[in-house]
């Protein structure tokens, strides 16, 4: 165990890995996750209060009794209350939808790779059919369909995303299960259940990992995209996508309502996928 | 002898429109280990993942049968099949490291079969497992189950697949080159092992090499075969000191020796083994063979050869082997 743990240490100590200390951005990332658990306690007031007196105020200003810290939207609400309470958004969406193509892609993808023959063949042309379309294009056109709405935003994301992680699985299931090991659980009577999740499953699951934490980036930026195009998460439910969508029409006089979702997104991201960098040449043994 | 583990009876198997094992017979009793020698292509380790019922793919069985302890196998049938790997059948491996999962704990790996067939609960089969791994000659096996195969060195992977393909006190055992990977020392620790625990459990093995040294070493009993057919059958001591095919004698004469004079050259035996499909019509080693006549075209059957009791040759020469320098 304690091997596991010296190498756990290397990927968060700067010096002993290489480049900017990836601990910085994994500070990052748990910050903007404990905003979003803990966001009605830390918020300073109700992200959806209107208060049209104190519309466009400034950063730092004060109006009727609210102190605008992040400055006030369109409509008067707290800019501040909705960045946080965006976060919440921004998160659920990108764990969920992540989790859901994680977990139908990879079951898919091993499927497909275990049994080869015509389910694998059925399977993966599939997933080419889905690559070769357009990602937002394919969402836009669901979304249209389904309509907007929280729930129906993960489902499109999820719909849109499984096949990169059914690609990854597939190609590892192949390599896997022709180690010698698998051979050896099959001469000892392991059905195909035994043998895909505990044989298989955990000696594929960390490029799929490194996998999913680049796709979570991508889905927080995705959502943000079909928030902005108003096909995401409705008024007034607080998205940074669509802060960003309404700040748009105001940078010229309001610059804040758009910069700070902004800002989140890019911190978001950024460190997201600095994290999922840094985790595959960890996971990667020709690299370390 | 009472009724042998296992018998197989005329069994081939095809790649393609070839049979790469065609008509193979023999018979394994019970506490008895048969070494199958060969080279490579021969048609050794089809023969044996058969017995398992683990050909996959385009090779498969296109004829004979197969008992163990007087009951028919089914070997096309994936689903009886794999009820038997694990309780009646068992099989290890060459390159021991990499047989074993690197994520799963020794003891987990090694108690596999028993859970996996529901014969013991997780606890049990775990005390179970560090019993086998003592067994098998593992010192602190309690502490030892707790490790993952990279902690552990290619003679004890081999000892914990071993123990893994033991545990469920298997009718039968098959090892596919199972030291061909491992140091001399190791080898004769491994082969002396698997003597002892047939010894202690009555197991059948049926070990699958091309080292005559293995043979000589842990065989009861030796099954030669060339061009996917047993060419020879006998008793180990009998098949070393007469063997009575051409290819076994040959086989024979290029282990070099320490004793005599040094020889400039190693001695080897003329051509190379034929392509599947470019194999001769009746006795296939005759395009290699000093012995070869005109009657060689036809197929040589498997009979009776020799002095010893139960010693079989596929020649028509097989009287004159014994002149071939």
């Amino acid at each position: 165990m304690s091997a596991v743990m010296a190498n756990w240490r290397r990927l968060f100590v700067p010096g002993e890995g290489k480049g900017v200390p990836v601990g910085i951005f994994v500070a990052i990332f748990a910050a903007l996750v404990l905003v979003a658990i803990f966001a009605p306690l830390i918020a300073p007031y109700d992200p959806n209060t209107q208060n049209l007196l104190g519309r466009l105020k400034a950063p730092g200003t004060e109006a009727r009794g609210t102190y605008y810290l992040l400055g006030s939207d369109e409509l008067g609400r707290d800019l501040l209350s909705r960045v946080i309470y965006g976060a919440r958004i921004s998160l659920s969406v990108a764990i969920l939808s992540v989790l859901l193509s994680g977990c139908v892609g990879t079951a898919l993808g091993m499927l497909a790779g275990y049994r080869r023959g015509w389910v694998g063949i059925v399977v993966m042309r599939l997933v080419d059919i889905f690559l070769s379309i357009p990602a937002i294009l394919l969402a836009i056109i669901m979304v249209a369909v389904l309509g907007p709405g929280f729930v129906n935003v993960v489902l499109v994301l999820a719909l849109t995303r499984w096949p990169r992680y059914a690609r990854v699985a597939y190609g590892q299931t192949l390599s896997v299960a022709g180690q010698p090991y698998v051979r050896l659980a099959k001469a000892m009577g392991a059905g195909p259940v035994r043998m895909l999740f505990l044989h298989i499953l955990p000696n594929i699951i960390a490029p799929i990992a490194v996998v999913a934490t680049l796709e979570f980036g991508l889905m927080v930026l995705f959502e943000a995209g079909l928030s902005f195009l108003g096909l995401g998460v409705q008024p007034p439910m607080a998205s940074w996508g669509a802060m960003l969508s309404v700040g748009r029409n105001y940078v010229s006089n309001a610059w804040w309502i758009a910069t700070f979702p902004g800002v989140c997104l890019f911190l978001l991201v950024l460190s997201v996928n600095l994290i999922g960098d840094r985790l595959s040449d960890y996971l990667n043994p020709k690299s370390r | 002898m009472a009724e042998p583990t296992l018998e197989i009876h005329d069994l081939s198997i095809g790649v393609g429109p070839h049979n790469v094992v065609d008509g193979v017979d023999f018979d394994i009793g019970r506490g008895e280990i048969v070494a199958l020698v060969g080279e490579s292509g021969s048609g050794k380790s089809l023969t044996a993942l058969s017995i398992m019922g683990l050909l996959s793919g385009s090779v498969r069985q296109t004829g004979g049968t197969a008992t163990l302890a007087g009951n028919a196998l089914d070997l096309d049938n994936d689903h009886a099949m794999r009820k038997l790997r694990g309780t009646a059948l068992s099989m290890i491996f060459q390159e021991p490291v990499a047989s074993l999962n690197p994520l799963l704990s020794v003891g987990a790996q090694v108690s596999e079969s028993l859970v996996v067939h529901g014969r013991a609960s997780r606890a049990e089969a775990w005390d179970r497992a560090v019993e086998m791994l003592r067994e098998v000659g593992i010192p602190a096996p309690e502490q030892r189950a707790r490790q993952f195969p990279s902690e552990l060195s290619g003679g004890m992977c081999q000892r914990v697949m071993i123990a893994s393909a033991l545990i469920a006190e298997p009718r039968l055992l098959i090892a596919d080159e199972p030291t061909t990977a491992l140091d001399v020392t190791i080898q004769a620790q491994i082969l002396d092992l698997m003597r002892r625990l047939r010894d202690e459990t009555d197991t059948s093995v049926l070990i699958i090499t091309h080292d005559m040294g293995v043979v000589a070493s842990v065989a009861d009993r030796v099954c030669v075969m060339y061009g996917g057919r047993i060419v020879e059958q006998a008793e180990v001591h009998e098949l070393f000191s007469a063997p009575r095919h051409p290819y076994t004698k040959l086989l024979l004469a290029t282990i070099p020796r320490l004793t005599g004079e040094r020889k400039s050259e190693l001695f080897s035996i003329s051509g190379m083994v034929p392509d599947v499909a470019s194999w001769p019509e009746g006795c296939r080693f005759r395009t290699r063979c000093p012995l070869a006549t005109d009657r060689c075209a036809t197929r040589p059957p498997l009979e009776a050869a020799g002095a010893g009791e139960g010693h079989l040759a596929a020649c028509w020469h097989s009287d004159k082997v014994e002149d071939l320098a």
